[in-house]
C-alpha cells in the first residue's frame, strides 16, 4: 500500500523551508521507487517543529522535526522509509507532549487533513454542523449558540447568541453574514493557521450562521498579509461551490448562499467591525458612530452579523455537539475553548487549544518550555498590540475573560508574547503609541492626536525630561484617550502603556531607575 | 517617454474596468489589483476610476490615500517587506532591520533611486512563532536571521519582473 507523506502547506511551514523539503521528498520517490505519496497537509500549529514530515505507521503518524532538504538523504536511504532511530524522528506525533496536552475542538483537524479535500473534511466530523442546523428552525440555531456560551473570538467577547439573535430578529430583505478575517493583532495567528489547515470549516461555520440568522451573502474580510490562506480559501470556495455546499440551493428550500473573499488593504483599524464594513463598501475605513449595531444596519445599511473566523468556526462544534456540549469546557463566563497563540521569544510557539482557567504560566513554561533565547523571561504581552505587558507576579492569572479584566488586562483574540530580560519596557510603550498613531483611521480626536502626543510625551519621559509631571501628563492623556476614543483602537492603546507604568515603571522612568 | 508610460498605465486601468462591475465594494480590489498590476494607482487613474464607479474623485484618492497597501508613487521593482511587531520585535526584528537597510542600501519606507526594491514595514504575518518575519514579493520567510535575509535577496536575484 501507498504510504502517504505529509508535508505542511501552511505559511508557517513554508516560510521555514517546506516546500524545498517536500520537493526533494518526491525527488525520492520518483528516483528510488519507494511506495509513497506526499500529501500537504495544514499545519498542527506546533512551530517549533516545522517543518513536520510525518508518515504513516501502523501505530499511527510518525513525526521527523525540523526536516531540511539537507536531511532526506539520510531520511530515506534507497527505497525505505525512514528509521525511527533517525535524529529527527519525535515519535509518534499524538504522543508530542505538546499536542497531547491540549484540548482540540476546532483544531482538530489542523495538519491531519489535506486542507483542501472536501471528502477528508467529511470523513473526521466535518458537515455534522450543518447537517444539524438544517433540521432545525432558526430560532433553534441562535438558541444552541446561547446555550454554548460562545463569546467573540475576535478580542471583544460579546455573546455570540444574542448578536445572532438581533440579526435574525430585524425584518430586512437582504442580510449578510461578514467574517472578520482581518487579524492585525501581533501574535495572533490563529485565524490564519484555522483558514490554511481547515478552510471548510470556516465556510460551513458561515453557512450555519446563515440558516440561523437569515442572510443570503456572505463576505469573508481577510487581511493582505495573508496571500496563502488566501489562495487556499479561494480553493476551498470554488470547490465548495461545485459541491453544491455554496450556491443556489445552500441553505435548502431554494435559498441560497455564497461567499465572496474580500482582501484587506494594510490598514490594522479594518479589524474593528463597523470599520470592516466600511472597507467592504469600498470607503476610507473610519469607524462608524454606533448605535445602530451592525446587526441592526450594517453593511450596506443590511442587519449584518459580523463574527471573528474562530468564533464562526466554533459554530461548526457547537451545532454538531450541541450547545450544552461546548458550555461543558471552561471557567466562570469564559465557556468552551480558546486556541492560544504562543509567540515571540518562546521556545515552542504555536498554537494551544485549551478549554479557558489554565494558568498563563503553565502555557509558557509547560507547553511554551520558557524562552528562546535561554535568558528568564520578564514580560509577556497577552491580547496584541492593545494588551497589557504583565510581570512573572501575574503569571498566575487564570486564562479566563473576567480574571484578565481584574488584572487591568485583557485575553482579547489569544495572542500571549514573550520577551525575555532584555527587552526595554520603556521602547515598547513608546511603540504602543506609535503604532496607534500610525494606524488610527482618524475620525476622533482622542485617538488620532491623543496617540501622537502620546509618542512626545513618552519620548520626553524616556529622555529624563521633567519626568513625574510628563508622567502625570501621560495618565491623563491615557485616561482622555480611554474614556473618549470611538473604538477599541484608541480606547485601549493605554492598555499597554499604563501595564508598563503599572509593573515596569523604572523602564521608562529613567529618574526613578535603580535596579 | 513619461508620456507613453502613463498612456499604457490608464489603457491597463481601463482594461482592468472593462471587466469589473461598477458597483462600490468592488472598488478596493479595483485599486488593489491596479497597485498590483502597474506598483502604484497614478494620479492619472483616480479620475477614470472615479467615472467608472460614479464616485468623485476625491473619493476615489481618499481611499487610495487610506490604505497602507496603495500608493502614489511607484514601489520599487522588488518590494520587501520587514515585520515590526511586538512578536517579531521579541526575537530581534530591530537589528535585522538595521542590517536589510544596509544590505540594500535603503532606508525602511522608502524605495531605491534606481528603483530596484521598496523596503517598507509590515506589521505582522500572522507567522509570529517563527519570527523575524520578511515577505518578498508573495512569499513569506520566518527565523530571518541576517545571513538568511542576504540569501533571500540574493535568491530573489534583487528584483522580480513587474507582473
Amino acid at each position: 500500500m501507498t504510504t502517504p507523506i505529509y508535508v505542511p502547506n501552511d505559511s508557517g511551514a513554508r516560510s521555514v523551508g517546506a516546500d524545498a523539503v517536500a520537493t526533494a521528498i518526491q525527488t525520492v520517490i520518483d528516483q528510488s521507487g519507494l511506495d509513497a505519496s506526499i500529501v500537504r497537509n495544514g499545519s498542527r500549529g506546533a512551530y517549533a517543529l516545522e517543518p513536520l514530515v510525518e508518515i504513516e505507521a501502523a501505530d499511527g503518524r510518525i513525526g521527523f522535526a525540523r526536516v531540511e532538504p539537507r536531511h532526506i538523504a539520510t531520511l530515506f536511504l534507497g527505497s525505505q522509509l525512514p528509521d525511527r532511530r533517525h535524529p529527527l524522528c519525535i515519535g509518534r506525533v499524538d504522543d508530542v507532549p505538546f499536542l497531547k496536552n491540549q484540548q482540540r475542538l476546532t483544531f482538530a483537524r489542523a495538519g491531519v487533513i489535506d486542507p483542501v479535500d472536501l471528502d477528508a473534511y467529511r470523513a473526521n466530523g466535518g458537515l455534522e454542523g450543518l447537517e444539524r442546523a438544517r433540521t432545525l428552525t432558526p430560532a433553534q440555531i441562535v438558541d444552541e449558540v446561547r446555550r454554548s456560551g460562545l463569546r467573540g473570538r475576535g478580542g471583544a467577547a460579546f455573546p455570540a447568541g444574542i448578536k445572532w439573535q438581533t440579526v435574525l430578529d430585524t425584518v430586512a430583505a437582504t442580510k449578510y453574514v461578514v467574517c472578520n478575517a482581518d487579524e492585525g493583532d501581533s501574535g495572533t495567528f490563529a485565524d490564519r493557521l484555522l483558514i490554511e489547515a481547515d478552510p471548510y470549516q470556516l465556510i460551513e461555520g458561515m453557512l450555519i450562521a446563515a440558516l440561523g440568522t437569515g442572510a443570503s451573502l456572505g463576505y469573508v474580510y481577510l487581511r493582505s498579509e495573508y496571500p496563502h490562506a488566501r489562495d487556499v480559501l479561494t480553493q476551498a470556495l470554488s470547490i465548495a461551490r461545485r459541491a453544491g455546499l455554496l450556491g443556489r440551493d445552500a441553505c435548502g428550500a431554494g435559498r441560497s448562499f455564497d461567499i465572496e473573499l474580500r482582501m484587506g488593504a494594510g490598514a490594522y483599524v479594518c479589524g474593528e467591525e463597523t470599520s470592516l464594513l466600511e472597507s467592504i463598501e469600498g470607503k476610507r475605513a473610519l469607524v462608524r458612530f454606533k448605535p445602530p449595531l451592525p446587526a441592526i444596519s450594517g453593511l450596506f445599511g443590511a442587519p449584518t452579523l459580523v463574527n471573528n473566523v474562530l468564533t464562526l468556526a466554533a459554530a461548526t462544534t457547537v451545532l454538531a455537539k450541541g450547545g450544552d456540549y461546548y458550555a461543558g469546557f471552561g471557567v466562570g463566563r469564559s465557556r468552551g475553548t480558546m486556541p492560544f497563540q504562543l509567540s515571540g521569544n518562546i521556545s515552542r510557539g504555536g498554537i494551544v487549544e485549551l478549554p479557558f482557567g489554565a494558568s498563563l504560566r503553565s502555557l509558557i513554561e509547560a507547553f511554551g518550555g520558557g524562552s528562546l533565547s535561554g535568558r528568564p523571561l520578564r514580560a509577556v504581552q497577552v491580547g496584541g498590540p492593545l494588551g497589557a505587558y504583565l510581570p512573572a507576579a501575574l503569571w498566575d492569572t487564570p486564562l479566563d475573560y473576567e480574571a484578565f479584566t481584574d488584572v487591568a488586562a485583557m485575553l482579547g483574540h489569544g495572542g500571549i508574547v514573550a520577551f525575555d530580560d532584555t527587552v526595554d519596557l520603556g521602547a515598547q510603550a513608546e511603540f504602543a503609541m506609535q503604532f496607534c498613531a500610525q494606524e488610527s483611521c482618524g475620525k476622533c480626536t482622542p485617538c488620532r492626536i491623543g496617540s501622537v502626543r502620546g509618542v512626545e510625551v513618552i519620548q520626553r519621559i524616556r529622555r529624563g525630561e521633567a519626568g513625574m509631571a510628563n508622567v502625570a501628563l501621560l495618565e491623563d492623556l491615557c485616561e482622555t484617550m480611554e474614556a473618549g476614543s470611538l473604538c477599541a483602537l484608541g480606547g485601549l492603546t493605554p492598555m499597554p502603556v499604563r501595564s508598563i507604568l503599572r509593573h515596569f515603571r523604572s523602564d521608562l522612568i529613567h529618574t526613578e531607575r535603580g535596579r | 517617454m513619461m508620456k507613453s508610460d502613463s498612456k499604457d498605465e490608464i489603457a491597463q486601468v481601463h482594461e482592468i474596468l472593462t471587466r469589473t462591475a461598477s458597483s462600490a465594494d468592488l472598488l478596493l480590489p479595483t485599486l488593489l489589483e491596479v497597485q498590483r498590476r502597474l506598483r502604484h494607482v497614478p494620479n492619472a487613474a483616480i479620475a477614470v476610476i472615479a467615472q467608472h464607479f460614479n464616485l468623485t474623485r476625491a473619493d476615489v484618492y481618499g481611499v487610495t490615500t487610506f490604505y497602507h497597501d496603495l500608493h502614489e508613487a511607484p514601489l520599487g521593482r522588488q518590494l520587501v517587506q520587514i515585520c515590526q511587531a511586538e512578536a517579531c520585535q521579541a526575537v530581534g526584528c530591530r537589528a535585522l532591520t538595521t542590517h536589510a537597510q544596509q544590505r540594500l542600501g535603503v532606508v525602511i519606507g522608502t524605495t531605491a533611486a534606481d528603483a530596484s526594491v521598496t523596503l517598507e514595514a509590515a506589521y505582522c504575518f500572522g507567522n509570529c512563532a517563527c519570527g523575524p518575519t520578511v515577505r518578498i514579493g508573495d512569499h513569506v520567510y520566518g527565523r530571518v536571521t541576517a545571513e538568511r535575509f542576504d540569501e533571500l535577496i540574493d535568491a530573489h536575484g534583487g528584483a522580480e519582473p513587474p507582473a
